[in-house]
């Protein structure tokens, strides 16, 4: 027997004495599959990777298929941006916030729009009421943009904005108002979220139905491209896929195959893919199973590089690299013993972070119960700095790679995602699975399957169906948003339509329909109609009026 | 199946509120109770879900709430089920609302207010308990 031999034989009655040892010991009677019902092995080795190339499917960062992260330095040359999504009240109300929040070491702003503007409707609308500033910042008008935007340096911030089927009006407004303070379009940096695939799939706010939504996006992904090179014009968006009660592999499924659809319109629209897709950006959720997180990101940009390059023909590299945000799992947090939730988003983040996202949001302790305070705020964003400057996992790139158990899981999750793309693929794309409701169904059985587990006790929340306080009070305070903020808007507004020119504003009105009905590209004529203070809810409007409006079907 | 699992019950959401992660899981746990129930889907008037629950002749009204309108439309609701003559109907709801906001809901009418962490069995136990089919 030569050496090499026993040296293998040596391994081998290694890994069968463990097995054997595993196979009769006693294990705890608990559940070893991940949040989102994932089998885990108990240990992994080389064996489960049998067929893998570290070469071709991991790689070196900033190569492809970019396994190991985006950039061939990551957190050396550039920590992730920490961006704190935040709005509430009045435009002035979260001004101040912003202002908050840049004075403390913060290095991006992102944009909690209330849901009337959300759902294009102005705060003097009927379907307003009770809502206004309640969920975010209340805007209308250009007028209310300026203020919220009021001494802030656009040309040295980068600006996120979360909005979807009034994306189109908000970004308008946000290039009117850089306009007026003199920085040119070419200087802006941010992200619109303009996702609205997945507004029908999860985070259910629209106005029309799905195939004019997308051409409105597709709208603005053109005239980025044409006009405002520097902004991300939509934010592919699978973390309210996953609020909705998806698992990890439905959020990157659904997530690609809506970017998927994105570039499929945009080419049809006449784009060169590698005219827009240096722009595209992606939003994940990070939840608790921190090993399946890790991989979620990893695969995510393996499977994008595979895509733009395979499917797409994509030659530029900038055009391969899935670019990220993260935050963390608002569903995750609890009402019960809130003070609990700053653990559970430390554990999130640090995945996000060891997943290579390129900025990150962690959500604050209270925010199950309001929005959150400045001290919770404050606690959330240094739970960032801490991971960034004490933790010292920045100091090496893509940690994991290599790990058996993370490159096999990897795997897995890329197999699993791929699956369902190949699925939506037959059913004639995302679009047509959409109007199926496919992926509508498949989340909502992941959601319900997962609460029968908390209510049965198979799956754990600390503090919610185990180690629980009976009567326990609230420990923190909360943030209220006092009703004079809907009255207070509501006069504004009304006192906006009186100045402005109401001719000027009706006829900007009317051109916006007219090239609807035409096909144009809308973003043009919606900046010149913002220009003149036409409202939200009035664009809004065309846009019920051109398109219709869609009705959710209800599916439960 | 016993008399209390032919209640009728609606669920709904009002307002421009989108969350509907949980009122679905809500809607799905009662049916699978032997409840009938009826979903009204999102973004409906305070009206639309009135009238709902005449035409449907439910027995009691579950909402769900997480935009923070709540004050304003459990009340609302309540007044207008009072205005059809629905006086009788059972409102119920949960959603993200402030342990300080309950008890003022609860002079106004709403007879349970479940918060976040509340399990479906809890929720199926309570309408049995509580709900009681309409004299017509």
């Amino acid at each position: 027997m030569s050496v090499r031999e026993s040296d293998l034989d040596k391994k081998k009655m290694a890994r069968e004495r463990w097995e054997r040892e595993y196979g009769r010991a006693q294990k705890r009677d608990a559940d070893f599959t991940t949040i989102s019902g994932m089998e885990m092995p108990p240990l992994a080795d080389p064996g489960d990777l049998a067929g893998f190339d570290p070469e071709s499917g991991v790689g070196y960062p900033g190569q492809f298929p970019y396994t190991r992260g985006i950039h061939s330095t990551m957190y050396r040359s550039r920590l992730w941006t920490m961006r704190q999504f935040a709005g509430f009240g009045t435009p002035e109300d979260t001004n101040r916030r912003f202002k908050y929040l840049l004075s403390h070491g913060q290095t991006g702003l992102s944009t909690a729009f209330d849901m009337p503007t959300l759902m294009g409707y102005d705060s003097d609308s009927a379907m307003a009421r009770g809502e206004v500033g309640r969920e975010g910042v209340s805007v209308s008008s250009l007028e209310d943009m300026e203020i919220l935007f009021d001494g802030i340096d656009l040309d040295r911030v980068t600006t996120s904005m979360t909005v979807n089927c009034s994306a189109s009006i908000i970004f308008a407004m946000y290039l009117v108002m850089a306009e007026k303070k003199g920085v040119s379009w070419d200087k802006l940096r941010g992200t619109l979220q303009n996702d609205m695939l997945k507004e029908f799939i999860a985070q259910r706010e629209w106005i029309s139905p799905p195939g004019p939504s997308v051409k409105i996006v597709i709208d603005v992904i053109e005239f980025c491209a044409r006009r405002v090179r520097g902004w991300h014009p939509v934010s592919i968006s699978g973390y309210h896929i996953r609020e909705a009660g998806s698992t990890a592999v439905q959020e990157l499924a659904f997530t690609l195959a809506d970017g998927i659809g994105y570039v499929e319109e945009s080419i049809k629209r006449g784009l060169d893919v590698d005219d827009f897709a240096p722009r595209l950006s992606f939003f994940f959720n990070v939840h608790n199973d921190f090993l399946e997180e890790v991989a979620k990101f990893r695969a995510a940009r393996r499977m994008w590089a595979k895509i733009m390059r395979d499917r797409f023909g994509a030659k530029d590299p900038k055009s391969l690299t899935l670019k990220t945000h993260a935050q963390t799992a608002g569903a995750s947090l609890t009402a019960q013993q809130p003070i609990n939730n700053v653990a559970r988003v430390t554990i999130q983040a640090l995945a996000a972070v060891l997943g290579g996202t390129q900025s990150l949001h962690t959500n604050s302790m209270d925010e199950t119960l309001a929005l959150p305070t400045e001290e919770a705020v404050t606690v959330a964003l240094r739970t960032q700095q801490i991971i960034a400057e004490e933790s010292g996992v920045v100091n090496t790139i893509d940690p994991f790679g290599g790990s058996y158990l993370m490159e096999s899981l990897t795997s897995r999750i890329e197999k699993e995602a791929f699956d369902y793309i190949d699925k939506i693929d037959r059913m004639g794309g995302i679009i047509a699975a959409i109007e199926e409701g496919y992926p509508q169904k498949e989340i909502a059985d992941a959601a319900y399957k997962y609460q029968r587990e908390l209510d049965t006790g198979i799956k754990t929340i600390v503090g919610v169906n185990k180690y629980v306080h009976e009567d326990e009070e609230v420990p923190i305070p909360l943030l209220k948003i006092e009703d004079e903020v809907e009255e207070g808007q509501r006069q504004k507004l009304a006192d906006l339509k009186r100045r402005r020119d109401n001719k000027a504003v009706k006829a900007r009105l009317e051109d916006i329909l007219l090239a609807a009905r035409r096909g144009d590209n809308l973003m043009p004529f919606i900046v010149d109609a913002v220009r003149d203070y036409a409202t939200l809810g009035e664009i809004s409007d065309i846009f019920r009026e051109a398109y219709g409006v869609y009705r959710d079907p209800g599916y439960f | 199946m016993g008399q209390e699992n032919r209640l009728r019950i609606l669920i709904g959401k009002a307002g421009l509120d989108g969350h509907d992660r949980g009122v679905k899981i809500v809607a799905r746990a009662l049916r699978d109770a032997g409840f009938e129930v009826i979903y009204t889907g999102l973004h409906n008037t305070p009206e639309a879900i009135v009238e709902t629950a005449l035409q449907e002749d439910v027995d009691a009204v579950g909402l769900s709430i997480l935009s923070g309108a709540h004050n304003y439309l459990f009340p609302e609701i309540i007044r207008l089920l009072e205005e059809k003559g629905l006086g009788d109907v059972t409102v119920f709801g949960g959603g993200i609302i402030p342990k300080e906001d309950i008890e003022g809901l609860k002079q106004k009418g709403v007879k349970a207010v479940f918060e976040p962490g509340t399990s479906t069995d809890e929720i199926i136990g309570w309408v049995k308990e509580n709900v009681s089919p309409r004299a017509l």
